[in-house]
């Protein structure tokens, strides 16, 4: 379990700053009046929709940190093979990075009104995300095909499962990523645009890290990684 | 008003019944009294809290209910009271704690002459293997296990082939000395747990878990399955006796050793397994009836 | 001391930024719903049937377990069954849901001074996405080979092989796909709870002016999305093993002398998984609990909470504290003793905490002015019963001492009392609290003060005398406790008085329906502060509170939530969106 505590630990982290600027040694019965004004310990000024994302991002990195968890602990046991990662997944990762790129790029576009830019941009992450999800479905292929299947590892089993989970999420994004294109096509505000495509690319951002972290994950560096580490304590 | 004296009688009856109801622990037949002292002291640290905190609450509802005219004091904290408090309670928890984790040290930590044995669970039955004249176990498998081979020993281990092996049946062990023992299941977990040794352990199918125990009486005594394991975990019952010396000699005398059990199925050829399987797969659906018909 | 800005020097809050939806029908206003208001009180009334089922689960259970071999149609099978949906409706249907759904919905807005929860839309789902959850778990009843009845814990490998009701029918799968379907409807419903509290609080509203209701559900939240990806993971990987054959959980298994085709899988890696939510989940559903018992006792004893900061970091500190604490429930699992000593340490200290937060509801009372009405008796006996639980928990969590009492009625009457009995009675005091602001009429006194009594009473002597079979090593989940030696005859009787009592409670819990349903109508009208409150909710224009809770100018929070009897003033309540100052405004000497 000690991915996920690690990532607690940072959640904690981040709480514990954040409720240290609420004052939370004050004495609440020596003040009155609207002390809010004063000290600023309302809400804050980012948009509600993304602290809303940032709570859901959390727990979905909460997510995937426990499969990483799991991952590592059911490693440990005597029948692991390791299964070769297929190439493709580089490519793959490449595409991802593609698509994130274009993301913020619409995302710069938005703040500056350039609406072609937007709309260009809202594509080819659209376009790039999806051959994301068909690459990834070809190197299931691939590894089927090869005699990997889901049952016969646990090795296979933890791939198909956590790139399966990943890729459903990529496609939830897709749909989120469509409500996006249909706003910057019919014309929306170009304050809600800009927020819109702000959420979007903050979404893939995540999810690109969530990637590497896997690809890091099933292709054994971590463990290769985190081996060094214990060593490095010991 | 009702309230406060009922809050008092909570805490009387409470300790009364604490006192004078026939329901006890057993009588403990197992050198764990360390845990059952354990259990006197948290008893009587949890006690004295309950009865303080309920009798406070009622001697407030008592004295400081509502009549007309009153109003109540404007105190919104007491940093002295409250450090206080913490205080006395982490000095009660550590109080509790620390005898404890000594308990648990000697708990996890084997002596050295104890003897092993190893408990095999199944749905929903007990069995035993005892080291042989070597002093030591075989090594096991569950895949190995087939009809003639009830417990997976592995054949090619030298050490396993003169271990006793008690098929659901009883298990003896003589009193006074030590022993581990090894818990195993082959399929789900089980729990072997005798209310009179104190101890007990969980059996996890593909490891090997374990506790320690010292029998101190002779008698006969009752295992129970304390994890669930399916349908007939209630039925999953067994019998240790704990026998002198003597007793317990003659009894192993009697038992059969794993290579004069699979003697004579040895002869016979290999695929005759899945014929010898699902009669005994049949056997234990029939055992699934009898559960259902209950 | 910070500056007091004069009062009447303030605006009026503007009208927050959020568009709010409007309903244009029957179908959106009181269906599709998006007024969190609505989805409260939708969420209540599923919880609360889904409930019921489960109280007539577990009288079936004491049935059985009072007068064995009476009833012939309860079957091991049945019992296993009835054990199961019993313990997991409980705890995630009923008051996961309840208080987070059900509280969290009506009070937070309410609470902190806004319109609606930020994400109405999502919230809507999340209601739906329950309702859906508890569909398909109640659809397992009627699947062929019945619900399944691997324990509320659902460990493999049993819970998937045939040994076990539903293990290879349909059981378990749906067990499996409800729990994931309400991950993700609780997922919805969290996101806004915890950002309405974020973002949503009105003007003045700061952090440490929040009730301590609003503090428990917002910290319980936290937790709940944080714990709950942990049982997703295990369910989706077990739904995995069942469906797929895979394995991840399932070790080399023989089953009815049959090799099966798995091996090399951990059944020890569920429970770390399942525990790691499970425990949690614990005080999920004891945080609301705690935030709403200290509103109550402080605006029924006139009598601000004792040590409000304490209250707050004590919050906290057992919401960060319980993440770490998980395996005290594998003490026996197998795991390596060594972690023994750490989970026993960690769970020892979390008494701490836990500990001052009862002191401080004491202290609230010394010197109070106390009303005996009845949500004030349902805090007392709350208190009654949390302390017996978790005193208890002491026994348990301490390492050693839980080896010979884990897996014993002790444990099922260790938690019953702690997060069963004293939570329920919580969120009964809590309806009676709060049915006024809900409906506009009082609930009816005397079938109050009946409920009450044989409620706190019959639970008490339910289960204080059931730790006392636990001690003798009655283990639990056993439908037959014949041809025991640990079993006296006495016991016997003990059993069969504790399912009486079980069947007298129950009924007092259809008289508390029948309550709520009468008093809809006939009830003593209220008005809009009946208990004279000083939080926000109670100061709603009108009462229920109407779409947008605040009419036109959201309320301007000018103090704590509890400035009750505060010297000087008039009245022994002020409202927390009154200005002025009164009272101490300087460190008391
Ligand atoms: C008067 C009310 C209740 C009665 C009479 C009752 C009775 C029972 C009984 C007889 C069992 C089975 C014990 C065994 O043989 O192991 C049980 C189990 C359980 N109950 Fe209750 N119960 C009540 C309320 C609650 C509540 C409010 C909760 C909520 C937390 C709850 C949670 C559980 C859980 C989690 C289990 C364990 C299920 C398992 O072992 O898998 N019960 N209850
Ligand atoms: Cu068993
Ligand atoms: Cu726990």
């Amino acid at each position: 379990m000690s991915v996920v505590l690690v990532f607690l630990l940072v959640i904690i982290g981040f709480a514990g700053w954040w409720l240290s600027h609420q004052r939370l040694m004050a004495k609440p019965w020596l003040e009155q009046g609207v002390i809010g004004d004063v000290v600023g310990m309302e809400g804050s000024t980012l948009p509600t929709a993304k602290i809303g994302l940032g709570v859901f991002l959390a727990v979905v990195g909460c997510l995937f940190a426990l499969f990483a968890s799991a991952y590592f602990m059911r490693m440990a046991l005597s029948d692991w093979r390791p299964l070769p990662v297929p190439r493709l997944l580089w490519l793959n990762t490449g595409v991802l990075v593609l698509s994130s790129i274009a993301l913020q790029c619409a995302s710069v576009a938005a703040r500056k009104g350039q609406i072609g830019t937007v709309r260009l941009g809202l594509a080819t992450a659209g376009l790039t995300a999806l051959a994301f999800l068909i690459g990834q479905l070809m190197a299931w292929r691939e590894l089927t095909e090869d005699g990997y299947l889901l049952a016969s590892n646990p090795a296979n089993s933890f791939f198909y499962l956590i790139t399966g989970l990943h890729g459903l999420h990529i496609l939830g994004g897709l749909v989120g990523l469509g409500r996006t294109a249909a706003h910057a096509w019919n014309g929306a505000p170009p304050e809600r645009l800009r927020l819109s495509v702000e959420l979007c690319a903050m979404y893939w951002h995540f999810l690109l890290f969530v990637w590497l972290a896997i690809f890091a994950l099933l292709s054994g560096w971590a463990a290769t990684f985190i081996d060094i580490c214990r060593q490095l304590l010991t | 008003m009702a309230i406060a004296l009922v809050l008092v009688l909570i805490v009387v009856g409470s300790v009364l019944f604490h006192f004078l109801s026939p329901w006890w622990w057993t009588p403990i037949a197992s050198n764990w009294d360390y845990i059952d002292n354990t259990i006197i002291i948290t008893f009587w640290i949890t006690g004295v809290v309950f009865a303080a905190v309920v009798l406070f609450m009622a001697y407030c509802v008592f004295r400081f209910r509502h009549r007309e005219g009153n109003r109540a004091a404007y105190e919104p904290e007491s940093k002295r009271l409250e450090w206080w408090l913490t205080v006395v309670t982490a000095a009660g928890v550590t109080a509790l704690l620390v005898p404890g984790l000594f308990v648990w040290s000697r708990f996890i930590n084997v002596p050295s002459d104890a003897t092993e044995v190893e408990v095999v669970g199944q749905q929903w039955q007990w069995s035993y293997r005892l080291p042989g004249k070597d002093g030591k176990l075989g090594t096991s498998d569950t895949r190995d296990v087939t009809p003639e081979n009830p417990l997976g020993v592995i054949a090619s281990d030298p050490n396993g082939q003169d271990d006793v092996v008690v098929e659901a049946a009883d298990l003896h062990l003589p009193v006074g000395k030590p022993v581990k023992m090894l818990l195993r299941s082959i399929d789900v977990l089980h729990d072997f747990y005798v209310p009179e040794f104190r101890a007990k352990m969980d059996m996890v199918p593909g490891s090997v878990t374990y506790f320690w125990f010292t029998p101190t009486k002779t008698g006969t005594f009752q295992v129970l399955c304390a994890e669930l394991c399916g349908q007939g975990h209630p039925l999953m019952r067994g019998v240790v006796m704990v026998d002198t010396e003597q007793d317990y000699l003659a009894w192993l005398g009697e038992q059969q050793t794993f290579a004069e059990l699979s003697a004579p199925q040895q002869t016979g050829s290999v695929d005759q397994t899945p014929r010898e399987t699902t009669a005994s797969g049949s056997k234990i659906s029939a055992r699934l009836e009898t559960v259902e018909a209950r | 001391m910070v500056d007091i800005t004069p009062a009447d020097a303030i605006p009026p809050a503007e009208v927050a930024e959020v568009e709010l939806y409007h309903p244009h029908g029957w179908w959106t206003k009181y269906v599709f719903s998006q007024d969190a208001k609505v989805i409260a009180i939708q969420y209540s009334v599923t919880a609360t049937a889904i409930g019921m089922v489960a109280l007539v689960l577990s009288w079936l259970m004491r049935l059985q377990l009072g007068f064995p071999g009476t009833f012939d149609f309860i079957t091991p099978e049945a019992y296993y069954q009835f054990i199961t949906m019993h313990g997991m409706i409980m705890v995630i249907y009923l008051l996961t849901a309840l208080f987070l759904g059900g509280f969290g919905n009506y009070l937070i807005p309410l609470m902190v001074g806004a319109r609606d929860m930020v994400f109405p839309y999502v919230n809507m789902l999340s209601y739906w996405i329950y309702l859906l959850a508890v569909l398909v778990l109640v659809s397992s009843f009627f699947a062929p080979g019945g619900p399944t009845g691997a324990g509320w814990t659902l460990y493999p490998p049993q819970a998937i092989m045939t040994g076990t009701p539903g293990g290879q029918d349909w059981g378990i799968i749906l067990m499996l796909v409800s729990l994931i379907l309400f991950i993700i409807g609780f997922t919805m419903g969290g996101l806004n709870y915890v950002v309405t509290v974020l973002q949503g609080r009105t003007r003045g509203m700061t952090l440490m002016r929040l009730p301590l209701t609003v503090w428990g559900i917002f910290t319980a939240t936290v937790m709940a999305l944080l714990a709950f990806p942990a049982l997703f993971v295990a369910c989706v990987m077990m739904l995995f093993d069942r469906v797929l054959g895979t394995s991840f959980f399932m070790p080399a298994i023989v089953e009815m002398g049959e090799q099966l085709q798995r091996g090399g899988g951990s059944p020890i890696l569920f429970q770390h998984l399942f525990w790691f939510f499970g425990h949690p989940e614990v005080y999920i559903v004891a945080l609301p609990a705690f935030g709403i018992v200290s509103d109550l006792i402080s605006t029924h004893a006139r009598k601000n909470i004792f040590g409000y900061r304490m209250m707050v970091w004590a919050i906290i500190g057992i919401g960060a504290l319980s993440f770490v604490v998980w395996a005290h429930h594998m003490y026996v699992s197998g795991m390596h003793p060594y972690f023994g000593f750490f989970f026993a340490t960690t769970t020892l200290i979390i008494a701490i905490p836990t500990a001052i937060k009862v002191y401080n509801w004491v202290l609230t009372l010394w010197r109070g002015d106390i009303h005996l009405t009845i949500p004030m008796l349902f805090a007392l006996a709350f208190i009654v019963t949390f302390v017996n639980g978790g005193l208890t928990g002491l026994f348990l969590g301490n390492v050693v001492v839980d080896v010979p009492l884990s897996d014993t009625m002790f444990v099922v009457a260790h938690f019953h009392m702690v997060m069963g009995v004293a939570p329920i009675l919580v969120i009964f005091g809590a309806i009676y609290h709060w049915y006024p602001k809900v409906t506009g009429r009082m609930l009816n006194e005397t079938l109050g003060q009946f409920h009450f009594w044989v409620t706190f009473l019959g639970a008490y002597l339910i289960f204080f005398p059931m730790h006392y079979l636990g001690l003798m090593g009655v283990p639990r989940r056993y439908n037959e406790l014949t041809d025991m030696t640990v079993m006296t005859e006495s016991a016997q009787h003990l059993n069969s008085f504790i399912s009486i009592m079980a069947f007298i409670v129950g009924f007092a819990q259809i008289v508390f329906l029948f309550n709520l349903i009468w008093s809809i109508r006939h009830g003593r009208e209220a008005g809009g502060n009946p208990w004279r409150a000083t939080t926000l909710e109670w100061q709603t224009p009108q009462t229920p509170p109407a779409h947008g809770n605040f009419g036109k100018d959201l309320p301007i929070v000018y103090r704590w939530a509890y400035d009750y009897s505060v010297p000087g003033a008039k009245e022994d309540f002020i409202p927390q969106n009154v200005p002025g100052s009164f009272g101490l405004s300087k460190e008391p000497a």
